[in-house]
C-alpha cells in the first residue's frame, strides 16, 4: 500500500514519543498475537503427549496426518458448503430489505431499527435463541414441522443441523449486511434514478440495470467479511446449538481445531491446523487490503 | 421513489413487515417464554403470549441462576460490563494512541511497526486459541479479568479507522499549531481529541458489542463461575436434551445477555452506523 508511508505534513520529529505513543499496541500484539503464533508454528512441528510431558520433534508430519484425514478433509468441505450457504443467502435477503428500506415511506425508520438489532446480539445466544424454536421436543418451530409432517430433529439429522446453523449465522449477519447495503444504496446520487425512470424503465428494471451495477463494490466487499464471518466468527453458533453433530455434520474448521485442541487434547493436529488458518486469515487479509485501497482511489 | 408504480408502497412495507418478523419472532419468542412457568413452555406449543412469571423468573436467575450452573446471572452481567467497558476503552486508547503516532510521526522503524500491528486486522482469536490459552496459563492469568480482556484489545481494526480519520484532517492544521508552538501532546489533546469525538462514539458502540458478545475466549479463560460472563453462562445453563433445559430461564437469560448492547447499539444509532461504514471501507 503506498498510503502508509504518508504523515500529514512534514509531521513531528524524534523518535521517543512515537515509540511511547505505540508501546502499549505493540506489546499486546507481541503477547498476544506473535507469542503465540510463533508457539503454533512450533506446536506443528512438534508431537506432544496429551500431558504435556514430552514433545518431539516431528517435522511436517502433523501436517501430513492431517490432509491424509479424511475428517480435516470433511470439515474443509462443510466449511465451504456453511460459508457458500451463509453469504449467497444473508447477501439475497439484506440486499432485498436494504432496496425496500430505501424507498421514501413512512415508516422506514422504525424498519431500519428493528433490521439492526441482531448486531447487538451474541453469536452464542443466537444460537440459544434458535436452537429454543428448534428444539425437537419444545420447540415452537420444531412443532410445526412435525405437525406438516417433517420428522424433525437436528440432533440426528445433519441436513437439519446444517439448517439450523446456517439460518442463525443468516440471521445473525442480516443486519450488518443490511447497514452496509443502505448506505451503498445511500451513495448513489438520486438523479441516477431519476434518469432510469424518465427512460421508462420501472423499478426492477431499475434495479437489475442501475442499482446493482454500482453497488457492485460494496456487495463484494460485503461478500469477502461474509466468508470470513463464516469461515472464523460463527465458533459460538455452532457450539451453543449443535456442537460439531450430529457426528462431524457440523464441525466446521474453527470448531475442529477448539475440538481437536481442548477435548481431544491432539495439540500437535490443533497446532497445525491453526497454522493453515492463520494462513488463510492473512491471504484474506491482503486481498481485502488491496481492494480497500482500490477503493480509496478510484471508489 | 419516482417512477415507481402505484403498489409499489404496498410491496415495500409486505417485503419490509416479512424481514421485521422474520427478525423479530425469535426475540418475541424468548419474550413470550421468560415471563412463563417451565410447565407452560413445556406445553407443546408453548403460548406466543405473554405470562405472569416475567418478575418471578427474573428474580430467579439474578439469584441463582440456572440448570447445573446455579451461578447467579446478576454477577454475570456484572462481569459481562467489566470486560466489556474494559476491551472498549482499552481498544480506544491504545489504538488513538497508536494511529496518532502513525499519522503524525516520521521515525525509523515506522514501516515494520505499521505491518506488525496492521496484519492482526483480521485474525480472530478463534484461530490462534490453543497456544494463546498456554501463554495465558503461563502468564497465570485464567479467572481474572486481564485474562479476559487484554487478548481482545490486540486487534487492530480500531487503530484502523483512527489512522482512516487523521489522514483526512488537513496538514495546514498541524502546521498552523507548530507555528502556534504547540507541542505534539498539546496538539492530541486539544485539537486532535475534540475533532475526533464522533468516531470515537462510534467505536465505542462497535467495541462494547464486541467485549459483550465475546463467547470462545471467555468459556476457555473462566473455570470458576464467579468469573463467568453472561455469554457463557447461558450456554452453561442448557442441560444435556433440550426437554430438560429450563427454557423460561435460559430466555430471561438470554434477554439480560441482548439487553445492554442493544440499548447502547439504539441509543448511538446514527454514530454507530456511520462509524461501521467509515471502518471497514
Amino acid at each position: 500500500m503506498a498510503e502508509e508511508a504518508q504523515t500529514r505534513g512534514p509531521g513531528f520529529k524524534g523518535w521517543g514519543l512515537p515509540a511511547m505513543l505505540l508501546a502499549p499496541q505493540l506489546l499486546i500484539v507481541l503477547i498476544f498475537f506473535y507469542w503465540p503464533s510463533v508457539r503454533a508454528v512450533f506446536g506443528s512441528l512438534f508431537l506432544e503427549d496429551a500431558f504435556g510431558q514430552s514433545a518431539e520433534f516431528v517435522g511436517f508430519e502433523n501436517f501430513e496426518r492431517l490432509f491424509a484425514d479424511s475428517d480435516y478433509a470433511d470439515a474443509f468441505g462443510i466449511t465451504v458448503v456453511f460459508s457458500v450457504l451463509v453469504s449467497s443467502i444473508g447477501l439475497s435477503i439484506s440486499l432485498l430489505l436494504a432496496w425496500f428500506a430505501d424507498r421514501a415511506i413512512k415508516a422506514r425508520y422504525v424498519f431500519r431499527t428493528i433490521l439492526i438489532i441482531p448486531y447487538a446480539v451474541s453469536a452464542a445466544v443466537a444460537a440459544v435463541l434458535w436452537s429454543f424454536l428448534f428444539a425437537p421436543s419444545v420447540g415452537v418451530v420444531a412443532h410445526w414441522l412435525i405437525q406438516s409432517g417433517l420428522a424433525w430433529n437436528y440432533l440426528i439429522n445433519a441436513n437439519h443441523a446444517m439448517a439450523l446453523i446456517v439460518m442463525t449465522a443468516v440471521w445473525k449477519q442480516i443486519a450488518y449486511n443490511f447497514i452496509f447495503f443502505l448506505a451503498g444504496l445511500q451513495a448513489i446520487p438520486r438523479s441516477m434514478f431519476e434518469a432510469s425512470a424518465m427512460d421508462g424503465a420501472g423499478p426492477f428494471k431499475t434495479f437489475f440495470y442501475v442499482t446493482l451495477p454500482l453497488l457492485s463494490p460494496t456487495a463484494f466487499f460485503l461478500l469477502v467479511v461474509n466468508v470470513v464471518y463464516a469461515f472464523f466468527d460463527t465458533f459460538g453458533i455452532i457450539d451453543a446449538s449443535t456442537g460439531g453433530g450430529p457426528g462431524q455434520s457440523t464441525s466446521i474448521l474453527v470448531y475442529k481445531v477448539y475440538h481437536d485442541g481442548f477435548k481431544s487434547l491432539d495439540l500437535g493436529s490443533s497446532s497445525a491446523q491453526s497454522v493453515i488458518l492463520m494462513i488463510m486469515v492473512v491471504l484474506l487479509t491482503v486481498i481485502q487490503f488491496r481492494f480497500i485501497e482500490r477503493r480509496v482511489h478510484y471508489g | 421513489m419516482i417512477g415507481d408504480p402505484r403498489w409499489m408502497p404496498w410491496l415495500t412495507y409486505a417485503v419490509l413487515t416479512l424481514g421485521v418478523l422474520l427478525i423479530g419472532f425469535p426475540l418475541w419468542v424468548a419474550l413470550a417464554a421468560s415471563t412463563q412457568s417451565i410447565e407452560q413452555v413445556r406445553d407443546v406449543p408453548m403460548s406466543l403470549a405473554l405470562g405472569s412469571e416475567f418478575f418471578t423468573n427474573f428474580a430467579s436467575v439474578l439469584d441463582s441462576g440456572a440448570g447445573n450452573s446455579a451461578a447467579p446471572v446478576g454477577r454475570m452481567v456484572f462481569n459481562s460490563f467489566v470486560v466489556a467497558m474494559v476491551i472498549a476503552v482499552g481498544k480506544i486508547v491504545i489504538s488513538l494512541l497508536s494511529a496518532y503516532a502513525f499519522v503524525f510521526f516520521r521515525f525509523p522503524g515506522r514501516t515494520l511497526a505499521f505491518w506488525l500491528i496492521f496484519i492482526t486486522l483480521m485474525l480472530p482469536v478463534e484461530v490462534r486459541i490453543m497456544p494463546t490459552y498456554e501463554v495465558m496459563a503461563s502468564l497465570k492469568l485464567i479467572n481474572t479479568y486481564t485474562g479476559l480482556t487484554l487478548p481482545l484489545i490486540a486487534s487492530a481494526t480500531a487503530t484502523f479507522l483512527f489512522r482512516q480519520f487523521f489522514m483526512t484532517i488537513p496538514p495546514s492544521l498541524v502546521d498552523a499549531a507548530r507555528i502556534d508552538g504547540a507541542s505534539p501532546m498539546r496538539f492530541f489533546f486539544e485539537i486532535l481529541l475534540p475533532l475526533s469525538r464522533t468516531n470515537i462514539a462510534a467505536l465505542f458502540v462497535i467495541t462494547f458489542t464486541y467485549g459483550w458478545n465475546q463467547y470462545l475466549w471467555p468459556l476457555l479463560i473462566t473455570t470458576d463461575e464467579s468469573m463467568y460472563t453472561v455469554v457463557v453462562g447461558i450456554r452453561r445453563m442448557l442441560a444435556g436434551s433440550d426437554a430438560a433445559t429450563e427454557w423460561h430461564l435460559v430466555m430471561m437469560t438470554a434477554l439480560l445477555a441482548m439487553l445492554p448492547p442493544l440499548l447502547v447499539v439504539l441509543a448511538m444509532q446514527r454514530w454507530f452506523v456511520k462509524g461501521l461504514v467509515d471502518a471497514d471501507k
